[in-house]
């Protein structure tokens, strides 16, 4: 298809070796249980894209939606634009399986809540407010969250705590910038000099002294 | 802090003549209650640790125990009962959220013991299901609104996906993870045989699993636990799960300590992690969204196979199962305020929620009300205990039920409320190996056919004494019950009469 106007479940399912690439703005749910396959969009994309996707990559030359890399296991998402409320909930890396979601703009609310895992990047390119909005990772009790940016984040949950990257952490993802860089003809190491803060969970079992046995 | 307050609620009674100190009670209990002596060659128990699971007292070869009700008591009070001193202890002890399984087990109506079938006398005789041909078959997804036919004025198959059962129960969802692998290959091999369906519950499906796709219902919830497309596509059915009657309203929690080995495999998340299911699906905020994941659903199997939604019954249960019969799912599940789980917090399981009966009642009239009742199927569960049960579950409306806490009695479950301690002396609720094997697929999924061909020669028979033949005939079919000792209200929500009218 090259032209699409809100089509929904579009690439949905699509496996390994099989490509699709689209113009105009695909409908919901895009490339839903992605299992390998590879979708590029020339444009936006609307809500619950890559919804627990489990390989694969997805590129997206505009912003998405909301529910963004719903619950994903795995495979890569690239958007050039911002995301909308709730990206990365749920995301889990699971053995060699390890989701990453990079967004070149800023985040709503809800960004990566209840996160088991995998890695979110937010560039905060173009971005005039807070790179992430309020509630970020709610929940948290896996994987990283990266954001680029000048101060701390402000008023996040108690299941998260922030460091300022180091030169390791930032290893951690170079590769995913350089390709980001690469799909969307940035330079790499210009965004990788900047200043990073890491959002992780405080344990990876935040639920364990909540319960009585009755 | 220090001093216990609490009083073991059982106590373990050994008759010393008959016990001959073999120390089978020691050994089968993994909570640690039996101790042998060897100065005093003698048993001892602490009764603090025994859930009455009766597993010694099963075991016990020559009758030596028994499990009795300590009978200590605070001062007799009807406002704070013993339970409740307990339990607001128990809180002020540790400042948790205190953490039950299995269904509700609190004194509320159970309006199935309260509805009476009828029979037939002199007129309109009753079949004898030895003799005379009986359908127990029933058949589950959403029902053509028109027949369609081609330009030669052929029908048209326009029958969506459906699922093909030989009697109305299935195996409701119970995750790997929640019980242990051979709990279910117990249900898997038994669903099998039986011609029914099983359910993997949210924990995805292990490996060797698969070849059961023919007998499996596929769930997907909000963790998304185990998901893939191999996954959805290797079942008869997919089920969305976005509430349980144990505990409407919140998620799941299934502890880090049970996510080892096959689990953590099955799952696809690390040993050791929690396993969070959200309350809601983070995806879905409307009737709209829903729909959505049906059809992604859908989209991903190749429109071919039914997606049930399930709920818990709630107070506007009617309003919600409308919307769900107009979102594309093929099939509402409807889970009662009785229904079990292997881990709910006390206060949700027995404060929220509805019965049943109620909702079913009420759900299958608004849909018929509505003219949508052939968009979908009706599954209900949370407390099916017998044939009768689903004798008048059918009659009330439901195309099928499910079973979940009479599984697995059938397995061994002796209803001790403890599957959160993940000790589970049966071998049902637990992953450690050395409980695990003591439930033998062989004999666990004899007993689960048992039960089941028990429960399907009793329905004939039920339905034979009312004259009816088939499932079909019994199914909405409230003139064959009766209330008894039922308030004008509840008949009216029920849509039946009073016995003796």
């Amino acid at each position: 298809m090259t032209t699409c106007c809100g089509e929904r479940f579009l690439g949905a399912g699509l496996k390994t070796g099989e490509t699709l690439h689209l113009s105009g703005t695909p409908g919901n749910a895009m490339g839903a249980y992605l299992d390998g396959g590879e979708i590029t969009v020339q444009g936006n994309v609307q809500d619950a894209v890559g919804d627990t996707m489990n390989h694969g990559t997805i590129i997206v030359h505009g912003s998405a939606g909301d529910a963004l890399g719903y619950a994903m296991r795995g495979g890569e998402i690239y958007v050039r634009g911002s995301a909308g409320y709730r990206a990365g909930i749920h995301m889990k890396e699971y053995e060699s399986q390890k989701p990453v979601l990079v967004i070149g703009g800023g985040a709503g609310s809800f960004l990566g809540e209840y996160m088991a895992g995998g890695l979110i990047v937010v560039l905060s390119m173009d971005c005039a407010d807070s790179p992430a909005g309020n509630f970020t990772g709610t929940g948290m009790h896996g994987g990283k969250i990266f954001i680029r940016a000048q101060q701390p984040l402000e008023h996040l949950p108690a299941q998260v705590s922030q460091h300022a990257a180091t030169p390791e952490d930032l290893q951690e993802i170079a590769a995913y910038v350089t390709q980001f860089a690469q799909h969307f003809s940035f330079d790499a190491n210009e965004l990788l000099q900047s200043q990073f803060y890491v959002l992780c969970p405080n344990a990876t079992n935040p639920y364990h002294q909540l319960y009585v046995a009755n | 802090m220090g001093i216990n307050w609490i009083y073991p609620e059982h106590e373990v009674v050994r008759n010393r003549d008959r016990c001959i100190n073999c120390r089978v009670c020691e050994r089968q209990c993994a909570n640690e209650v039996h101790e042998y002596l060897s100065e005093h060659d003698k048993m001892v128990c602490d009764d603090a640790k025994c859930v009455n699971c009766h597993r010694c007292v099963s075991l016990c070869p020559t009758r030596a125990l028994k499990i009795i009700p300590s009978g200590n008591t605070y001062r007799p009070n009807s406002n704070w009962t013993n339970r409740t001193i307990n339990e607001l202890y128990r809180q002020a002890d540790t400042g948790g959220v205190l953490l039950s399984s299995m269904g509700c087990p609190q004194r509320y109506p159970v309006y199935f013991e309260k509805i009476l079938l009828n029979a037939s006398q002199v007129t309109n005789p009753s079949i004898d299901p030895l003799r005379e041909p009986m359908e127990s078959k029933v058949s589950l997804g959403a029902r053509p609104r028109d027949i369609q036919r081609d330009e030669n004025g052929r029908m048209i198959n326009n029958l969506p996906p459906q699922i093909s059962l030989s009697m109305p129960v299935m195996f409701s969802a119970m995750s790997y993870g929640s019980i242990s692998y051979n709990a279910h290959e117990s249900l898997a091999r038994a669903a099998q045989e039986l011609g029914i369906l099983y359910n993997t519950g949210e924990g995805g499906l292990h490996e060797d699993f698969y070849e059961y796709g023919a007998n499996t219902i596929v769930q997907v919830a909000s963790g998304r636990f185990g998901v893939h497309s191999a996954y959805l596509n290797s079942g008869a059915a997919i089920e969305i799960k976005m509430g349980q009657g144990a505990k409407p309203g919140i998620g799941g929690h299934l502890p880090g300590t049970k996510i080892v080995g096959d689990i953590s495999r099955t799952r696809m998340i690390p040993e050791g992690s929690d396993a969070i299911s959200p309350a809601p699906h983070h995806d879905i905020y409307s009737i709209e969204d829903l729909r959505q994941l049906v059809y992604s659903l859908k989209t991903v199997t190749g429109h071919k196979k039914p997606v049930i939604v399930k709920i818990a019954a709630v107070h506007n249960v009617t309003a919600i199962a409308s919307g769900i019969a107009r979102s594309g799912a093929d099939i509402i599940a409807i889970d009662g305020f009785r229904g079990g789980s292997g881990a709910t917090p006390t206060r949700i399981r027995d404060n929220v929620g509805i019965p049943i009966e109620l909702a079913l009642a009420s759900v299958d009239q608004r849909l018929r009300d509505e003219g949508i009742r052939d968009n979908v199927s009706i599954i209900v569960g949370g407390s099916i205990r017998s044939s009768a049960d689903v004798v008048k579950a059918v009659a009330l409306g439901a195309d099928c039920v499910y079973i979940g806490t009479s599984a697995l009695m059938a397995l061994g479950c002796h209803l001790c409320r403890s599957c959160h301690a993940g000790k589970c002396n049966w071998g049902i609720a637990t992953q450690e190996p050395q409980l695990t094997r003591r439930l033998n697929p062989d004999i666990g999924h004899r007993r689960l056919v048992n039960l089941m061909n028990a429960w399907r020669h009793e329905i004939k028979e039920m339905m034979g004494g009312m004259g009816i033949n088939s499932i079909e005939s019994l199914k909405g079919n409230r003139s064959m019950l009766r209330g008894i000792g039922l308030n004008e209200k509840e008949l009216e929500i029920l849509g039946i009469r009073h016995a003796g009218e």
